[in-house]
């Protein structure tokens, strides 16, 4: 069998990624953080006193400390096994793929360890995350007059 | 000591006279757990670190075999050693006690029989007893030839687990029940893929090349054997190498895959089966040799495979180089 013809065997034969379930299993997971997201804030604004806007920020704040806490105790990698993009997409990705990073380094010290390597996952989300909110600016400036 | 057309390396008097393994607790859940000498129940392995873990269980490793073999350090000629990680940390880091001399050696996931074929020609040439100590784990490579351990990903259902565990084996020119035949190198086999999640069919047009050159030189069908095992090509990998053979019109029978024989796949979450320096190892240790012991294997060819592949090179989408290297056993009458 010449190497094309394994290529293309190996393409035919591959286990193929169950997309649709993932896409199904993704949408309910992420939707549920969502669906969570929403009761916080309604419980924030009606314990604090705050309004939907400034109770958006701790609604964050706990949806990351729940995230960072079940990476430390190991189950969040087994959760986002199955919820994929579920998890992902939602801050609680950004907060897994930052604490698993400063997990991961913490036995090379605090500075060249966990401080240097902490951004390792989520530092491309920061990177676009600035340069897509500069193009956007612009365009807006350009267009919109700011 | 001769060698064959095909570059099959014939050995005279180089017998396997000792063996130890230990093993980590995925390991010790799946069916060969009755076989390991020592286990551990987390990744840990009592050290504050995975790469401590990894080299104090190849330490262990060492020292159970030199215990077995009723041994003293001093007794060996050398210690030919290998495992995944980067600049062999594990495998030079767990030598310093054993205080002779060491050779590192790398072929990913095929090291240990590349390491036992050194070590044939090392005892061949020089009549004193060499030591082979491999391991892998599966935290240490997770985070060097992947993402860290705790990262939440969805795992692509081609991939493969890493081992974790080591196995250390003491080969002597005096006679022992288990004879190192022969070995055959493998060569750098690349047939284009590049997907670093599915190893097993980049892997397997490797092992094709092997164990055909191996049968070829030694003028042997598959049959001759009572088992061909390959290290680590897991469900779909063995499925593309039967394939290749099958285009071939060749019976790869009788024939396993250590990946599928270390776990219970179908109910552990290893994904296509294990793979890692350790898990042919580990298989070997824990079960082929025994079986060969026992009598109930009289002939063995066992070829581990290597994706010789890194994180930049993945990165860079470079395709997969690989390599398998032959072993062939067999029990002395």
């Amino acid at each position: 069998m010449d190497k094309q013809a394994y290529r293309d065997l190996v393409k035919q034969q591959q286990p193929k990624v169950p997309y649709l379930k993932n896409a199904i299993t993704a949408f309910l997971v992420g939707g549920l953080i969502g669906a969570l997201g929403q009761a916080l804030v309604t419980l924030y604004m009606n314990w604090f006193g705050l309004n939907e806007q400034q109770a958006g920020t701790p609604m964050i704040v706990t949806l990351i400390a729940v995230a960072c806490l079940l990476t430390g105790l190991g189950v969040f990698d087994k959760l986002a096994g199955h919820a994929g993009a579920g998890t992902f997409i939602p801050i609680t990705g950004f907060a897994n793929s930052m604490t698993s990073a400063a997990l991961e380094s913490r036995a090379e010290g605090l500075v060249s360890g966990v401080g240097s390597h902490m951004f390792s996952l989520g530092g491309t989300v920061i990177t676009f995350g600035i340069v897509a909110s500069f193009v956007i600016g612009v365009i807006r400036y350009v267009f919109f007059g700011g | 000591m001769s060698s064959l057309a095909g570059k099959t390396i014939l050995f005279e008097s180089v017998y396997l006279s000792h063996f130890a393994s230990v093993a980590g607790p995925i390991e010790n859940q799946g069916p060969l757990h009755e076989g390991f000498d020592w286990t551990y129940d987390d990744l840990y392995a009592g050290e504050k670190t995975f790469e401590k873990a990894e080299r104090a269980m190849q330490s262990q490793a060492q020292d159970l075999c030199l215990k077995k073999a009723k041994l003293l350090k001093d007794d060996l000629f050398c210690v030919i050693g290998g495992d995944l990680e980067n600049q062999l940390v594990a495998s030079s880091f767990s030598a310093r006690h054993l205080e002779c001399p060491f050779i590192g050696v790398y072929a990913a996931c095929a090291t240990s029989a590349l390491g036992l074929g050194l070590a044939g020609l090392v005892v061949e040439a020089v009549e004193q007893p060499v030591m082979v100590s491999i391991s892998s784990h599966n935290a240490t490579a997770e985070r060097q030839y992947r993402y860290p351990v705790e990262y939440g990903i969805q795992k692509k259902p081609t991939c493969t687990y890493t081992a974790t565990g080591a196995a250390s084996f003491l080969l002597s020119h005096q006679k022992a029940s288990i004879r190192l035949v022969g070995c055959t190198l493998g060569r750098i086999i690349d047939y284009g893929l590049k997907d670093a999640n599915d190893m097993g069919s980049a892997m397997a047009p490797a092992a094709y090349d092997t164990i055909k050159r191996h049968l070829a030189s030694r003028q042997q069908t598959c049959q001759d054997y009572d088992l061909i095992v390959t290290g680590d090509l897991s469900g779909f990998g063995a499925k593309m190498l039967k394939s290749l053979f099958q285009a071939d019109d060749i019976d790869l029978s009788p024939y396993q895959d250590c990946g599928l024989m270390l776990y219970d796949v179908a109910h552990q979450k290893v994904y296509q089966g294990g793979s890692g320096a350790a898990c042919s190892a580990l298989v070997l240790a824990s079960h082929l040799l025994p079986q060969l012991l026992s009598g109930q294997i009289k002939h063995l060819l066992y070829v581990p495979t290597g994706a010789l592949l890194s994180k930049t090179s993945t990165a860079q989408k470079e395709t997969i180089p690989c390599i398998a290297h032959a072993i062939e056993w067999e029990v002395c009458q």
